[in-house]
């Protein structure tokens, strides 16, 4: 039988207990430290024993499978674990510093702080998803940030792992969560559907910058259950000066349906690092919740929901892609930005969820000091995101899915790459410039991108045989992307 | 240690030796076949001196319903496994049908237990399909771990220290961490002859040391495979269905 070990000075497979940091319902957790390793150290002992929750013993059992198989900067460390059959723990990294709980005395937060916070979070959420893991328990006291500033996701006992046992989910037929923080899914009882994390996020972000809960406090299942057809109260409606473009992310966070939320984490990501491209749909006018003939609909068509077919995490992200290209809006492009353009297309046809994001590098010279506006008065940076609408315009593009961007940089390769990493794209599609005479004078940008870039490239080339020469040697269709 | 662990080979040469070469070169210590190495497919007799010599070689084998009806004329089976098992009779030499009269029902190895089917009742050839059968498969037997096959679709069950059952799909190449703190039960995909939509040949890897079960799949040779058992007259739905993985 397990004996508890509560008790400084103690201990354990070579972990000395320090102090006891925190002691919640389902588990302890000490300090702990170990000669030779200078790492903050944290074990978490879960509460068993007569009279314990059992779901403690379960969550401990999924943490303990899903912690070590977690990695990246977004996830405590995992250190050491020890069996329910010997002593039951897990030794982890201690994130230094708070977890977003102390703040809350501070709300209402400024709206660019939110946002701020938001991208922080949705950026976790994004790798956590691409490691198979929806979080289902998204709270201020389960999100802490590094001294570097990225957010990092505590606590994965209620979590589901796509490849791994769901403990959780056969033992208990009750919802497991935090109340006002959990979807209308995961009341459900649905465990698997990553966008449960962006409504918790949505929830979390509607409280930051209102300073209400958009679910209030309630704790009972039949309160909770409310929010299955009851929607909240859009913020505005509570803060006139509200940004609109704020009030569009959280709504779209807090739908009830989960199809009519952000596809991804990334997607949202996107949304909350770029304010001004946010497309402003009615959401964002709102002002009250719905009326009452709509919550009625929603009351009592509850059991006329169409069964849903499962779908393993990794095929629901692939197929919510953001997708980067990167138009050339020279003189003589013409051919391959068309080219460019079906490329696009064909891509976005078969994916729905995928968004595009158009762009554009703005060259600055490296010592001339640059204008915005060039000799004939026009602002370059305007004129250029104009050209990239109208480029993207055939593609007829329902607006939440098409952003345009320019670009500022002495290095169009770099500034390509950094943008595809902040904006976590999967997959960037890029011009191989046709005149070898700029080729050799500035390099190959595309053959930069697919070098170095951490995600998928596509080099794109009109289709020679229409009606242009034979490729010379020096184009890059005949080199490998070498950098 | 790692174990390599194989189901329902059911005479299929080249799903089989797809099987053990790719588990040979995942580093395979061990190995277990855990029944049914004939019936349904073209090369009986190869499978049978295949596993007689890896017996040989410090294997564990276990007896399938296949295996065990070769020896009794009165096992019930449908038409197509009695069609193919009646042929597979006139082809086995003495010796083969001998070394798979003797084969045991069940194996203890250490803290695992090796069975065919359900384990409470090895001779009923039960199906484990649900949490009903494995938690029955569970409740007598002392082993932390158990394996079984004949079901031809990889499942892994567990059972909490309440009695609670779980129940879980696993995913080909993502290991599934069997906790101490509850029982298992392991049902294997099927090395010759897979139903659950993947035609590709199912077995799987037990790292004892991470307590680790990872299931795999190895490509094989579907189409010479298929071509053997048109050849050999058996009916021609047992060579269709490797295809589709049905």
């Amino acid at each position: 039988m397990v004996k508890p070990l509560h008790e400084p000075g103690v201990a354990v497979d070579g972990y000395r207990l320090d102090e006891l940091a925190h002691s919640g319902g389902m588990a302890a957790l000490w300090r702990v430290s170990r000669p030779g390793v200078s790492m903050p150290l944290l074990m978490k002992v879960p509460r068993i024993g007569e009279g314990a929750d059992p779901a403690a013993v379960v969550s401990f059992e999924m943490e303990q499978m899903i912690l070590p198989r977690l990695s990246g900067t977004h996830v405590p460390k995992f250190i050491a674990a020890g069996d329910f059959a010997a002593q039951p723990y897990i030794v982890m990294e201690a994130i230094p510093g708070t977890t977003l709980l102390p703040r809350l005395p501070e709300l209402p937060l400024p709206y660019a702080e939110v946002a701020k916070i938001g991208l922080k979070i949705a950026t976790a959420l994004d790798d956590l998803h691409r490691q198979h893991v929806v979080h289902l328990d998204i709270k201020p006291s389960n999100i802490m940030f590094r001294p570097t500033g990225e957010a990092v996701l505590l606590d994965y006992g209620l979590s589901h792992h796509d490849r791994l046992p769901d403990l959780m989910q056969e033992e208990f037929r009750l919802p497991f969560g935090t109340a006002p923080y959990m979807s209308p899914e995961q009341l459900r009882g649905i465990r698997d559907d990553r966008r449960s994390d962006l409504f918790a996020l949505g929830v979390l972000l509607y409280f930051f910058s209102t300073g209400v809960r958009p679910f209030g406090e309630i704790e009972t299942l039949r309160g909770m259950r409310r929010r299955l057809w009851r929607d909240p109260v859009p913020p505005r409606g509570l803060r006139a000066d509200y940004a609109p473009w704020l009030q569009e992310i959280v709504l779209r966070c807090l739908e009830i349906e989960p199809a009519w939320r952000y596809p991804t984490a990334a997607q949202l990501a996107f949304d909350l690092s770029h304010p001004t491209q946010v497309k402003l749909t009615k959401r964002s006018e709102r002002l009250k919740h719905d009326p009452l003939s709509t919550v009625l609909r929603r009351r009592f068509n509850q059991g006329v929901a169409q069964p849903r077919a499962k779908q393993a995490m990794a095929a629901q992200l692939s197929s919510a892609p953001i997708i980067a290209v990167a138009i050339d809006l020279a003189e003589g492009s013409v051919a391959l930005n068309d080219a460019l353009r079906i490329t696009a297309g064909r891509i976005l046809a078969t994916l729905p969820s995928a968004r595009l994001a158009c762009l554009n590098v703005l060259k600055q010279g490296r010592i001339t000091i640059d204008f915005t506006l060039d000799e004939q008065g026009h602002n370059r940076q305007i004129d250029r995101l104009v050209g990239l609408r109208h480029w993207a315009e055939p593609l007829k593009l329902e607006e939440p899915r098409l952003t345009v961007h320019v670009l500022e940089a002495v290095d169009p390769a770099a500034v390509i790459l950094e943008f595809a990493q902040n904006n976590r794209v999967d997959h960037i599609l890029i011009g191989a410039r046709q005149s070898s005479l700029m080729r050799t004078l500035l390099g190959s940008v595309s053959a930069k991108v697919a070098a170095e870039a951490l995600c998928t490239v596509t080099v794109v080339r009109p289709n020679a045989a229409a009606g242009q020469d034979k490729p010379s040697a020096g184009d890059d269709a005949s080199r490998p992307p070498s950098g | 240690m790692l174990i390599a662990l194989f189901a329902d080979i059911h005479a299929n040469r080249q799903a089989f030796s797809a099987c053990l070469a790719q588990a040979r070169e995942q580093g395979a210590q061990r190995i277990v076949l855990l029944g049914d190495y004939v019936g349904y497919g073209a090369d009986p007799e190869w499978a049978v001196t295949t596993v007689m010599d890896l017996v040989d070689k410090g294997a564990v084998a276990l007896l399938g319903n296949h295996d065990s009806a070769i020896g009794n004329p009165r096992a019930q089976m449908n038409m197509e496994a009695q069609i193919a098992i009646e042929w597979t009779r006139g082809v086995l030499g003495a010796s083969e049908r001998q070394f798979l009269a003797g084969l045991p029902l069940t194996v203890t190895d250490g803290e695992r237990l090796y069975v065919h089917s359900e384990a409470s009742n090895p001779p009923g050839w039960i199906y484990v399909t649900s949490t009903v059968e494995a938690s029955r498969s569970l409740a007598l037997n002392p082993a932390q771990v158990t394996f079984c096959g004949h079901v031809h679709q990889p499942a892994v069950y567990s059972m909490s220290p309440t009695a609670k059952m779980t129940s879980f799909t696993p995913t080909t190449g993502a290991a599934v961490p069997l906790l101490q703190g509850r029982r298992w039960l392991a049902v294997l995909g099927s090395v010759g002859q897979p139903r659950d939509g993947d035609p590709a040949a199912s077995y799987a890897m037990l790292d004892t040391d991470k307590r680790e079960l990872t299931y795999c799949r190895a490509a094989y040779d579907i189409e010479q495979a298929a071509a053997a058992i048109r050849k050999k007259g058996l009916p021609v739905w047992l060579a269709n269905r490797l295809f589709q993985g049905r």
